[in-house]
């Protein structure tokens, strides 16, 4: 009986392993931007193409970064969680729209609604890519002093919203 | 014989258009290697077990894009390297690097390699230690030369 016992102990640490593994999200890459200062840009918005917007606007508040897309369905999936946020009025929502053509996004908002105080045009996809998105929709909270402090990858849910945003918003609210 | 020719030089047209078409890439040829070598070493986040010079993804192609700029701006492979890596973090790296985090990953395999050849020698030297040591006796060994005459007895 005694010699099964080292097999088995291998094959329990092995099970172990793989059941943490089959738990974890390859898709979530940690963020190496969280704990740093949001990248600055300068990009035309999307409903007065003639304005710019800048993170640096919002120096002083809390406030959620969110890459979109029309193009994008988990966007469309997170689009009601950002709607009662916005409903709520307890963190502003700027948008980033990502890749995306003018018209489209438009058209997107008014059909389903618009959640953001304001939305930016990344059509090129830089900002994008300084921000280290990889795939939309990726909500950012950024603190008062402009730094991320928390990066959500994929749709926003009603369970990250409440056990994750909210009380860091309120949190950094409170800085 | 002229047939042939005609039809040779017919069936070299289209790769007379194709290397017109690919002209752009070969502008710089040097540039374009780099990028190559660069890409190959990167991993595309949306499709994750694709290099960059692989994928198709539009991430892909907006990151080669990146590359190529800063390949223009003259920037090293370092410093390419690294405004990747402070945007998508380590994972952007088809080698990832030896840190705290990763030292379980580059030793690992040497540590599993390292249990199993100390199992197998001990394994081994157990079993010597208890195969019995068999002692034939005279008795024995005529039994034996009996048996073997018999069967060689038989038809």
């Amino acid at each position: 009986m005694k010699r099964f016992l080292l097999p088995l102990a291998i094959f329990v640490v092995m099970v172990g392993f793989l059941a943490v593994g089959l738990t974890l999200n390859p898709r979530e890459v940690p963020s190496p931007l969280v704990g740093k200062a949001a990248p600055d840009f300068s990009l035309p918005q999307l409903h007065e193409s003639d304005k710019v917007f800048s993170p640096k606007e919002l120096a002083g508040k809390v406030w959620l970064l969110n890459f979109w897309a029309s193009w994008c369905n988990g966007c469309k999936e997170e689009h009601p969680v950002l709607m009662q946020i916005a409903k709520s009025g307890e963190v502003p929502i700027y948008g980033a729209d990502y890749k995306d053509t003018r018209e489209e996004a438009l058209t997107w908002l008014r059909r389903w609604g618009n959640p953001y105080q304001l939305v930016a045009v990344d059509e090129a996809g830089r900002v994008g890519i300084n921000y280290g998105v990889y795939g939309v929709p990726e909500t950012y909270v950024i603190d008062k002093a402009g730094k991320i402090r928390y990066k959500q990858i994929g749709p926003v849910d009603q369970d990250v919203l409440e056990k994750k945003i909210l009380p860091l918003v309120r949190e950094l609210q409170n800085q | 014989m002229m047939r042939i020719w005609v039809l040779m030089f017919v069936m070299a047209i289209p790769g007379l258009v194709a290397a017109q078409e690919a002209r752009p890439l070969a502008e710089n040829p040097q540039a374009e290697a780099r990028l190559r070598a660069l890409a190959v070493e990167l991993r595309c986040l949306v499709c994750q077990n694709q290099t960059l010079a692989d994928s198709n993804a539009p991430l892909a192609e907006d990151l080669r894009r990146e590359v190529r700029e800063m390949i223009a701006k003259n920037m090293s492979d370092q410093e390419i390297i690294d405004f990747l890596v402070e945007r998508y973090g380590d994972f952007v790296l088809y080698r990832p690097p030896l840190r705290a985090t990763t030292t379980l990953l580059w030793i690992g395999p040497f540590l599993l390699l390292a249990i199993a050849g100390t199992a197998l020698v001990l394994a081994v030297r157990r079993r010597q230690n208890t195969l019995p040591e068999v002692i034939v006796s005279e008795a024995d060994h005529q039994r034996v030369e009996q048996l073997l005459s018999d069967g060689a007895k038989r038809p």
